[in-house]
């Protein structure tokens, strides 16, 4: 791959887009903080930031999806407004979202055509011109897309090319893409950059918004680093490196890895024999998955997001009954035991949600930091709670876990992201643990906090806990793992070692299911 | 299967099912009659529930347009000539009377559009205000009204077939059974289809289904969301607005205090049952409407033998309960089966603040 | 609690009756044609009668605590329901199944001693109510039917099984009217003025009961947990199908109380026709008290005098006793649209809306709860 030429664009040429001064106020937060940004013709420019940052409030108003307190938007040196997402589109702006804005249950062409329908006579779609020009649209990539098919039935790749259909088909000029890479593969990556980089040929501007430091690197004509809702570095990137961005961007030195030091494998703590599971509509997801984790060693499940790795999980966390197969915990048989059996003995379960199952919002701490021990000594005697005791751990709990809180009674949902993770944390691993399973543990998180989970996992490891690491994102897998699994399409297409692993392997995995590596692709992975 | 017919209580079920289906083809029309507030609140629960508006409010703004329809009716009647009938019964007074509950359920419907969508208040609480009111309201004044004895400006009739038509057979029973009808109920049948037609076909229907599963990303193709919601909940209060006046001046000619009995929430799990789609609906507020004719058909013309013997035997408040017992049957048989518009309940604030 | 933090909390509340006592007047006022002619006084006098119906003497005090005890033991089901993340609208068909069972045990005991028949009746008041509202809950539990619907179809069903039952099996012998027989010494004693039943009891010692299992125990965090975050509750390893089931059991079996002792404590009998508003009545209870057991008492006893004094304002005014259903259904306009009544006085306050309510409409249109 040729690296991009570096920008050569006089002083004198107007920017395709120019963001003055915006700033943006949300209770408590001010996300933006009068930044400034210029894109230029036919430029990829990278907007770089952490988690919370600002990045996608700024992207918000220029979309017209929020409304500045403050600043200005030109558009080839016109000032313009933003009212809402239908104004944006008419100025030639397309966004592709992080989250896919998708609707599930309709056809991949009724998504693209959506808000923009080629109509017949008074009412009706005129689905047949439609077709053909989207066949034509996607044809120019070499995409063979079936227009009929649900969205929902697609791959997360997929999604995404008809994301950026839906922008090629509203003829936008500048586009815009909100983290597009985070749910992809490695060669769906490449696969992506290579569509950006002939689209800036023919003369799209493009905004690129990532937190990745070498992908970054990479595509990027120009980057703009994002703290704390400010502009604190613009650059080039010829001129800079991994580390010089990351300190840019997080405010610190940082070593964005933690050292995970040596790990002391024992003996297998949970094993998994041809489990099989179901989705909640009744469709089997899982299948035949085995494999085992070592007290004292992390495995990681690697794959694209919705592979089944959220029902392998959740059976073995004991909330979703497996429909065969086997689980061992030290030996004993544990399969379909209850959530709060497989805590009693000593199992932890971080998930990946949050929201939804981790905390309850509307509680505060101290009732959050119970969560899953309310019922027994010394938080109840018999079925009357005892508030003081729940009261004193819970202050222990935030002291030792440094959770940033104005006090022990705070409102779950008023903390950040990364402290209400802690609190799922602290109270999931301020225990002795004979097994931690870890779904998405940073997702969403900042540089901080990501570091500080990351240490009490090996904490944890380096105790003689085994741990199950589940993330759709590569390269946390590849940081903490002493083995990997790769997850594709409901199976468990090979585990290798962690320290060895490269991302192109484990991607190409992630992307295939290793068929190309496996004649076979249903070899069955041995522990 | 002599066997079996020998069998008591299988012989008599047996029976039975036969039994419903002559009973069914014989009153057709009567089903249809029956069904027509039932489709109509359905397709009014369509219009807001596929845009993502839960309605539970459809029995008030029934009781609402019903008596609306009745007693502006009767003022109507006081000052307007009422002339002859003309096709349908259809008189000045009427349909005065007609468009005033139209008006009501537009109203109605505007409280609701403005509490669940604009206020963002909790949607079930919006509809349970709403019957809680129109239950009072329509109570209190239909109390201090009848106080006064207006003289009602009677009702609709249905569309009469020339003489013969009914005599031909097969299409004699199918022209009775659709077609025989007062324009309300007409004017279900024709808007089923209507509706259905444009859901799939038309960019109002496409636009509406992406709204009731994922406003967002219908907003960020620059579609208004809060515009398309209020705008199909106010039609929807044209279709509630009919089913009320159904009961007033065409079922019927006056107006008792709670005379809607619970059609407004039976419609709601006819939606449910028809999978959310008006033919699905107004489908499944057929089978409503014979669980609500078959104790009038018993008592006009029961079965013979045992079966007969049996079902004259059964209390008649069995049978007045029998809508109510088979809605909860068909609810706990289908819901989990029957996947609703995503964002059905959910209020949509425009500005995210997801950073 | 502060006096402020007191302000705070109940000024919407207030402000909302208050308005709703306005939007009454002019209700009133533009009726008046049709009761007495225009009258723009007739507000006044109506309330006055209100008020004096509900506070004026002893004997309507009492009446006014008589009145509000259904409401109270009504809105107590309803709130731990929303406690719970579920809108029990079924308040009315408890009470009947409660009523009735009452009403038929107390009469087959009818001649035995007070200690045994008092506590057999109410028990089969209270089983019974428990019973029909458990039914709602395990189909919500194990279908996903929701009870919304469920439960406001079971109190159609409930009419025409009292119906069937005051006419047919359980009819009095010689009645010059339907009506069930007697419940002889089963009849709850009158403890204070001339109708101060025992019943008034249950309600008193019901809330501190229901205010202490919610907040103080296991089992009111796991309800409170339910109501809150179902998906959260069965992570932490409760159950929330059980939940749901006790959840509405217990609301039956309130308000089968409530049925009861209205049959054992005022009229002594079941007629056939016999109607209540009890159903929709808790709803406002249980809103205007935010679902707290504390608030329930409060908001139970409020509407209560207004149930009480409504009669009085019939016959002094004649202004109909439906003009209280009226003015529930605006208190309840007011409180869900605190925006408007925050912008009509131009105050802060705390929020009013339960935050459980946000479960009962998101499970409305969802799959079959885990």
């Amino acid at each position: 791959m040729e690296p991009p030429d570096p920008p050569t664009i006089t002083p004198a040429s107007t920017p395709a887009l120019e963001m003055r001064g915006i700033t943006k106020r949300y209770p408590g937060v001010l996300a933006n903080d009068a930044i400034d940004l210029e894109v230029r013709p036919g430029e990829i420019h990278a907007l770089l930031g952490e988690n919370g940052a600002g990045k996608s409030t700024l992207m918000n108003i220029l979309y017209g999806l929020a409304v500045p307190d403050d600043g200005q938007i030109l558009l080839d040196g016109t000032p313009v407004e933003m009212r809402s997402p239908a104004e944006a589109i008419a100025y030639g702006i397309s966004m592709v979202h992080q989250h896919f804005m998708l609707v599930p249950v309709l056809s991949v062409a009724d998504n693209i055509l959506l808000g923009d329908e080629p109509v017949a006579g008074l009412f009706f779609l005129d689905r047949r011109r439609a077709h053909a020009r989207l066949r034509e649209l996607a044809g120019g990539f070499g995409w063979d897309l079936d227009l009929d098919a649900p969205v929902g039935s697609l791959s997360v790749g997929w999604q995404q090319r008809v994301e950026i259909l839906k922008a090629l088909y509203r003829n936008a000029s500048i586009l815009v893409l909100d983290e597009p890479t985070a749910v992809l593969t490695p060669q769906e990556t490449q696969e992506i950059f290579a569509v950006l980089r002939r689209l800036t040929g023919e003369g799209y501007s493009v905004i690129f918004i990532s937190h990745k430091l070498y992908e970054v690197l990479e595509i990027a004509d120009r980057i703009t680093v994002i703290r704390r809702g400010r502009v604190v570095g613009q650059r080039v990137p010829a001129e800079t490196d991994e580390d010089d961005l990351a300190e840019l961007m997080v405010g610190r030195e940082v070593q964005l890895t933690v050292d995970r030091g040596e790990s002391h494998p024992g003996a297998p703590a949970l094993v998994v024999e041809s489990l099989r599971a179901a989705d909640d509509r009744g469709h089997e997801v899982v299948h035949e998955v085995s494999f085992e984790v070592r007290a004292g060693e992390i495995f990681g499940i690697a794959g694209v997001a919705g592979n089944g790795q959220d029902e392998l999980v959740e059976a073995l966390a004991g909330l979703r009954a497996p429909t065969a197969g086997r689980v061992r915990l030290e030996g004993r048989d544990v399969t379909g035991h209850s959530a709060r059996d497989l805590h009693q003995r000593n199992v932890a379960y971080v998930p990946a949600d949050r929201h939804r199952f981790g905390l309850v919002l509307s509680y505060p701490l101290t009732d959050n930091l119970v969560l899953t021990d309310y019922y027994h000594a010394p938080f109840a005697r018999g079925i009357v709670r005892d508030d003081g005791a729940i009261t004193r751990h819970a202050a222990t709990a935030i002291e030792r876990f440094d959770v940033r809180t104005p006090s022990t009674t705070a409102i779950a949902a008023t903390l950040s992201g990364g402290n209400q993770q802690k609190v799922v944390v602290a109270r999931e691993l301020d225990r002795e643990l004979r097994l931690l399973i870890l779904d998405q543990p940073t997702r969403g998180l900042d540089v901080g906090s990501i570091e500080f989970i990351h240490r009490q996992a090996i904490a944890k490891r380096d105790a003689g806990t085994a741990i199950l690491l589940v993330s759709a994102e590569l390269d946390e897998i590849l940081e903490l793992s002493d083995r990997i699994g790769v997850m594709y399409r409901g199976r468990l297409v090979a585990i290798v070692d962690g320290p060895s692993a490269s991302r192109e392997e484990i991607g190409l995995l992630m992307a295939t299911g290793g068929r190309e590596v496996t004649p076979t692709g249903s070899a069955s992975p041995v522990a | 299967m002599d066997f079996v017919l020998h069998l008591p209580v299988i012989g008599l079920l047996l029976q039975f099912v036969g039994y419903l289906v002559v009973v069914s083809v014989q009153n057709g029309n009567l089903i249809i009659t029956l069904a027509t507030p039932i489709g109509l609140g359905a397709l009014c629960g369509f219009m807001n529930e596929r845009s993502g508006v839960v309605n539970i409010g459809i029995e008030g703004m029934m009781l609402t347009a019903a008596f609306i329809a009745w007693y502006v009716a009767a003022l109507a009647g006081q000052v307007l000539p009422a002339g002859t009938p003309g096709p349908l019964g259809i008189t000045l007074p009427l349909l005065v009377g007609l468009a005033a509950a139209l008006a009501a359920g537009v109203l109605v419907s505007a409280l609701h559009a403005w509490l669940s969508i604009t206020v963002r208040a909790d949607q079930i609480i919006s509809g349970t205000i709403i019957n809680i009111v129109a239950l009072g309201i329509t109570g209190y004044l239909g109390l201090l009204i009848s106080q006064n004895s207006p003289s009602s400006a009677g009702n609709f009739s249905s569309l009469s077939l020339p003489a013969g038509v009914d005599g031909i057979p097969v299409l004699g029973w199918l022209l009775n059974t659709v077609i025989e009808h007062g324009p309300i109920t007409l004017s279900m049948l024709v808007g089923v289809v209507v509706l259905q037609v444009l859901l799939y076909r038309s960019r109002w229907g496409l636009r509406t289904r992406a709204v009731g599963e994922h406003p967002r990303a219908a907003e960020t193709v620059g579609i208004d969301v809060i515009a398309l919601r209020y705008r199909n909940v106010l039609l929807g209060g044209l279709l509630a607005g009919l089913a009320g006046a159904w009961f007033t001046i065409e079922y019927g000619n006056s107006f008792q205090g709670g005379m809607t009995n619970g059609r407004g929430f039976i419609a709601l799990a006819a939606l449910i049952f028809g999978r959310w789609t008006p033919v699905g609906a107004v489908g499944a507020a057929l089978l409503f409407g014979v669980a609500d004719a078959l104790g009038t058909a018993i008592r006009q013309g029961p079965p013979t033998g045992d079966l007969g013997t049996f079902l004259t035997a059964v209390p008649p408040q069995l049978f007045s309960a029998l809508p109510y017992i088979v809605t909860i049957v068909v609810l706990a048989g289908v819901v989990g089966r029957s996947v609703a518009p995503a964002a059905d309940g959910q209020p949509y604030e425009r500005e995210s603040k997801a950073t | 609690m502060t006096l402020k933090r007191a302000v705070r909390l109940l000024s919407i509340p207030v402000l909302a009756i208050f308005l709703a006592l306005v939007v009454g007047a002019v209700l009133m006022i533009l009726s008046s044609p049709l009761i007495n002619g225009l009258d723009p006084g007739l507000p006044l006098s109506a309330y006055a009668a209100l008020v004096s119906g509900a506070f004026g003497s002893p004997d309507a005090l009492v009446q006014t605590v008589v009145s509000a005890t259904p409401l109270i033991l009504a809105g107590l089901a309803v709130g731990i329901g929303f406690k719970a993340g579920l809108f029990n609208i079924g308040g009315q068909g408890q009470f009947l199944v409660g009523a009735v069972a009452a009403a038929a045990v107390g009469a087959a005991v009818s001649t035995a001693g007070g200690v045994v028949a008092i506590p057999l009746a109410l028990l089969a008041g209270v089983v019974a109510g428990a019973a029909y509202g458990f039914i709602p809950g395990f189909l919500k539990a194990y279908t996903g039917a929701h009870e919304v619907v469920t439960t406001i179809m079971l109190n159609y069903v409930a009419i025409q099984m009292v119906g069937y039952l005051i006419t047919g099996p359980l009819r009095a012998q010689g009645a010059t009217f339907a009506r069930s027989p007697s419940v002889g010494n089963a009849a709850l004693p009158v403890l204070f003025g001339s109708n101060g039943h025992l019943g008034v009891l249950f309600a008193v010692i019901a809330v501190p009961i229901a205010w202490w299992l919610l907040f103080r125990t296991t089992i009111g965090f796991e309800v409170r947990t339910v109501g809150a975050s179902p998906d959260a509750a069965r992570y932490a390893g409760m159950r929330p199908r059980l939940v749901m089931m006790l959840t509405l059991a217990v609301g039956g079996l309130l308000a089968g109380l409530a049925g009861a002792g209205e049959i054992l404590g005022i009229s002594g009998y079941m007629p056939a026709g016999y109607s209540t508003n009890v159903g929709f009545d808790g709803i406002t209870v249980a809103l205007l008290g935010r679902a707290n057991p504390i608030g329930i008492l409060l908001s139970g006893l409020l509407l209560g005098a207004m149930r009480a004094g409504s009669n009085l304002m019939q016959i002094q005014a004649g202004v109909p006793v439906q003009v209280i259903d009226v003015l529930q259904g605006v208190i309840l306009f007011f409180l869900a649209a605190e925006l408007l009544v925050r912008r009509i006085f131009r105050i802060r306050a705390a929020r009013v809306q339960v935050d459980e309510l946000q479960t009962v409409t998101r499970s409305y249109s969802s799959q079959t709860p885990k």
